[in-house]
Parts: C-alpha cells; structure tokens; sequence
C-alpha cells in the first residue's frame, strides 16, 4: 500500500502521509484482483469497439469470399467462422458488442440521473411521494423482468404521441429510452436507502442549522457522500441493460439495428438457429464475449461496493 | 400477527385489482386484441367482431371494458383462445404443472446447494474454497440463462452423441414426439437440462446470500457470548449461526420468485418445454389477449402472495420485528 514506508520509528509513523478518503477507496479497488483484470478486458474490448475500421476485417454485411461462403468454420479468411450468408462473425461480434455498449451506457446514465433524483427526493421528503414511489419500484421489481419489459415494449411502442420521443419501436434509440424506464427503479431504491441512512447524520442536520436549503442539502451533501453506492448501481443498470437487450433481441423484440449495423443480441439469436445443426461457433463465440461484458462489469461494480463501503474502512 | 396477516391480505385485492387493470391496458393498448382477432381470421363478420368484444371486456373505454372482463373473469365465463378458439383454462393448468414441476425441481435443487456452498465458503472467509465459490456465484450471476441453456444444449444435442454414440439427456419437450401416458423416468430425463439452467442462477445467488449473510452473524456479539459459555463450536454454529443467519435469506427467497419465473420463461423456450414461459411467449407473439389474462392475473397473484409470505415470515422468524 502506498505511503506505508519501513520506519520503525514511532516518529516516522506519525510523519505518515495522510490518505484521503478518494484515495482510500482507488487503493482497495486495485487490490482486487479480478476487478483490475476486467478493467483491462473492458478497456480493450472497448478499444476495438472505437478502432472498429482498423480492427474490423470485413463490413457489417458483407461476404467473407464468393459462395459457398455460408456457415464456414473458423479459418483464416473468417477468424471466428461465417454465419448462414456468409458474413464474418468476428468483424459482426465487433459491431455488435459496439450497438451493446452504447445501449448499455447511455440507458445506465438516464436511469441512474432519474433514479438519483427520485431516490433522493423520496428519501429525503418522505410521506406520500415515499410511499407511492417505494410502491410501485417494489411492484415493477417483483415482476418477472422479461413480462414486464415485453407487455412495456410493446405499449410504448404503439403510443403514437410518444413516437418523436421513443423513436421507432425497432430503434437503438426506443431500446436505451426503454431500459432507463425500467432501470431508474433499482436506482432510486438503493440512493433512498442511502438517504436515509445519511440524513440524521450530524453534518446534516449542522448545514440546516446554518440554514442550508433543501436541494442544497441534496446537492452538496447527500448525492456526494452517496457516490459510493450510485457507481455500484451505474456498473449493474450497465450490465443488466445489455444482458436485457440481448434477451429482448433473442426472442425477436430486440432492436432492429438497421441496414449498417447489429447487436450482441442478434448475433447471441442467431445461436439458437445454429445448434441443432451443430455450428458451434455461432453458438460459443457470441456468448462468450456477452458473458466476458457482464462478469466484468459485475466485477468491477463488485470492486467498487467493496472500495466505496465505509464498513470496510477499518481494514485499509 | 393474526391481525397483521388479516390486513395486509385485505390491502393485497385491491392492490391486485389496480395491478390487473394496468396490465389490462397495457395489454390492450401494446398488443391490440380486436385487430389480432381480425389478423387470425380474416373473413370474420362484424356480428361475431362485437361478439369477440363483449366476452372479451373490450369496450373502447377501458374502465368500462375492464369491468366487463372482470365480471366474465370472476363467474369463470373465460372467453376461448383466439388462436384455434380453444378453452383456455385446461391449457392454463397444463403449462401451470409443468412449470411448477419445473420451478420446484430448480428451487430445491437450487437453494440446497446454493446453501450450502454459501455456508462453505463463509466457514472460512478469505480462504481457498472462500475465493473459489465466490468466483464462481459470480459467474453464475453473469451468465443469463439462455447462454447457459444454448451451450447446454449444443453439447447434448449434437455433440455428446457425435462424442459417445448416445443421447444423454434429451433437449427439448416433456416427452419424446409421439409418448402417450406417464412415465417418470423420461420425464425426469427430459428435466434435467431445464432444471440446471434455472438451478445455476439459483445457486449462485442463494450461495452469495447466505455468504454474506452468515458472515454478518458471525461476526456478532452473541456468538462470541456463546462461545464464551463454552457450548461445542458445532452446537454454536447451528443454534445460534445458521438460524439466525437464515432469516434474511428466507425472506429474500420469497421476494426472489419473480426472477425464477423470469428464468423459467427463457429456459422453457429454448427447451421447447410446454410451461407457463412458453405459453406466455406464445400468446404475446399472437397478441392473444383471452390467453393472456389470465396468466397475468395468476403471475400477479403469486408475487402479491409471496410478498405477504416474505414479511410473515420474517416476523415470524425474528421475534425483535414488530407487527402492527
């Protein structure tokens, strides 16, 4: 750990740097071993992602070789094989794991600015808006996810006034708008907890005795000392919007990416055609990285619990 | 207690009629019952159209409509599939047993294990076997059923038999094609590969509850005052860990049966299992609103009762919480 050095000396302990808290918290993390790993595994996935010209060997839809070009297995001109039109699925799975990433992020960033508000505002008011809110978050929460997101889908989609909004029922665009429906509950569930917890705290109730207003509070002490638990609930809105898309795209509800692009959803649907005929390929490699994205979020969203956990501050 | 269970299974009808009158206009709205009975049959007069709509409750204006299906729901008058205008409660019962074959099979085996595991690794926190079960519930966790049930599946389908020159466990249905009757151990060997999907996110979640759980106990006072009267380690362990350590755990498994349902949903469909999943899938794709309500409503009934159940139970087991 940095700023342990070697003296002995009773001195030289009290001479010890001081560690600030943000420090304390990036020490932990990168004590975990798993989370650092998935850092570096994410962190070049998402490198080819953004390279996708220089690493991306063929185009979206095109053909690795003139036919007999379809269902090919890994070769040299088609790295992890070709799927039933003879398109390349390693240049795909890049493409593809670049519609889930964004799907990913942008849906976890609208859910946890709407969970935020909500939660804290539910926390720190209390009475009715509390009650109703908790509710229904508790209602929608116990409900099989994939009912609730189907019966969802398909109502918003047929709404013609929220069209301009929520975009085309087949849209990224409809898809993200979707999951931030859905993922702000366990957002605002977990930043009340938070609240609550916090706001009979002493420096609280000192900033309203000097007079502090409410959204004051709010903003500069309780979503602050809240950050801990809202980047855990970021990392799993991430992970559950991807792993959510490709379920909806694997029972033929998922966005239909367009004519330029596809996802790890599509490609993950296309395994299910591929197994009885025993190519494996299309079975094994999609899956493998959509399962190499959630456990590393989960990894680092675990790492982060750990690091951001005032519990755990006696052991740093 | 009597009292508390009285109000809150009184709070629960309401509840349940204001959940089924949301789902009855989402339905209405995101599937279109009356244009999905004109897209299956297309030469239908507009006497039997009205017709469709009065048994149906699908009076343009939704409280009305809704009453209207909810008088039909409650006298048990359901109106027929549109599909092939088929009855749908003995269809509803059939995919209800298998499901809960299905579903009870995947708990107890889930559960058991994932216990256990649980207890295992937090006996020695921070030890080999610790770091190893925790790792693995994590990717338990990470891998959504249909992964694991495509990968189940490619290796029982195809290869095993290309490996060994025999199916081991077949990957799809209840029965062969063509079985006729009851025969328990076809049945079971046509479970085995729905049951371990489903069991595999059971596990890994129960293992990392009962982890953390147990580890909070024993990290309390009162073991430490146990161990001090001098009581065998195991009789600690078991009176006053694992008792107190199950609480909580106990309550999340009942909260926990909308995820189960949600697994079971996906895993029936890739093992073309005739359940509960699999009808809802089905129905929805049709947009078949008379199969479809009542599913809901039996979907929304047990979480509402396995909510009741959690805080019950929680009472119950842990006598410092208060009802009133």
């Amino acid at each position: 750990m940095p700023g342990s050095t070697q003296g002995s000396d009773l001195t030289d302990e009290l001479l010890l740097p001081t560690v600030s808290p943000r420090r304390m918290a990036f020490n932990r993390f990168v004590g975990h071993r798993a989370a650092v790993a998935s850092v570096f595994v994410l962190g070049t996935m998402v490198l080819f992602v953004a390279l996708s010209p220089l690493t991306a060997r063929y185009g979206v839809n095109e053909a690795v070789q003139a036919p007999p070009n379809y269902f090919l297995s890994p070769r040299a001109n088609a790295w992890l094989g070709t799927d039933d039109i003879g398109r390349d699925l390693y240049s795909r799975l890049i493409y593809g794991v670049r519609v889930s990433l964004i799907i990913g992020f942008f849906s976890a960033i609208i859910s946890v600015v709407i969970g935020c508000v909500v939660g804290a505002v539910a926390g720190f008011r209390g009475g009715r808006f509390d009650d109703i809110t908790m509710r229904v978050t508790d209602l929608f929460l116990a409900f099989p996810f994939l009912v609730t997101l189907l019966v969802m889908r398909n109502m918003l989609g047929a709404i013609d006034w929220l069209r301009p909004v929520m975009g085309d029922i087949s849209s990224v665009r409809f898809i993200i708008l979707l999951f931030a429906i859905f993922g702000w509950m366990g957002v605002a569930r977990i930043v009340r907890g938070q609240v609550l917890a916090l706001k009979e705290r002493e420096f609280i109730e000192a900033a309203r005795a000097v007079g502090a207003t409410r959204w004051y509070i709010v903003r500069r002490h309780l979503l602050p000392n809240s950050v801990g638990p809202i980047m855990v609930a970021l990392t799993f809105s991430v992970v559950s919007a991807i792993i959510g898309e490709a379920t909806l795209a694997f029972f033929g509800y998922g966005p239909q990416a367009g004519a330029g692009a596809t996802s790890l959803g599509i490609l993950v649907g296309q395994a299910k055609g591929a197994v009885n005929t025993g190519f494996w390929w299309l079975a094994l490699f999609p899956c493998l990285v959509l399962v190499t994205i959630a456990l590393s979020i989960n990894f680092i969203g675990d790492a982060l619990r750990d690091a951001t956990d005032p519990r755990m501050q006696k052991d740093a | 207690m009597l009292r508390f269970i009285v109000r809150r299974l009184a709070w629960s009808i309401p509840t349940l009629f204001f959940v089924t009158f949301l789902v009855y206009i989402a339905l209405r709205i995101g599937t279109d019952p009356v244009e999905s009975y004109k897209r299956i049959n297309p030469r239908v007069t507009p006497a039997k159209i009205q017709q469709y709509i009065e048994v149906n409750g699908l009076d343009p204006n939704y409280v009305r409509g809704y009453f209207q299906w909810l008088v039909n729901f409650v006298t048990l008058d359901w109106p027929r599939s549109i599909k092939g205008s088929r009855e749908v409660w003995p269809q509803l019962k059939d995919a209800l047993a298998n499901t809960l074959r299905l579903g009870a099979a995947a708990s107890t085996v889930g559960i058991s294990v994932g216990l256990l595991l649980g207890i295992f690794a937090a006996l020695r926190p921070g030890g080999r076997r610790d770091v190893t079960v925790n790792t693995a519930a994590f990717v338990g966790i990470s891998i959504p059923p249909y992964v694991s049930a495509i990968l189940l599946q490619l290796l029982f389908a195809v290869y095993w038999s290309r490996w060994f020159g025999s199916t081991l466990f077949p990957t799809s249905g209840v029965y062969p094609p063509g079985h006729t009757g009851f025969n328990l151990v076809l049945m079971l060997k046509h479970m085995v590969l729905p049951t371990s999907v489903v069991a595999i996110q059971i596990i890994a979640v129960y293992a990392r509850y009962m982890r953390s759980s147990l580890l909070d106990v024993l990290s309390s006072e009162y073991m430490r005052t146990a161990r001090s009267k001098g009581i065998s380690e195991r009789r600690v362990l078991f009176k006053h860990g694992l008792r107190n350590a199950l609480i909580p755990v106990v309550t999340i498994a009942a909260l926990d049966v909308g995820a189960i349902v949600g697994g079971l949903i996906i895993t029936e469909n890739i093992f073309s299992y005739p359940g509960m999943g699999k009808y809802f899938l089905s129905a929805f794709g049709e947009g078949d609103f008379p199969l479809l309500m009542p599913w809901m409503v039996l979907i929304v009934a047990s979480v509402l009762v396995f909510n009741l159940l959690a805080d019950v139970s929680y009472a119950w087991l842990d006598p410092r919480i208060r009802l009133d």
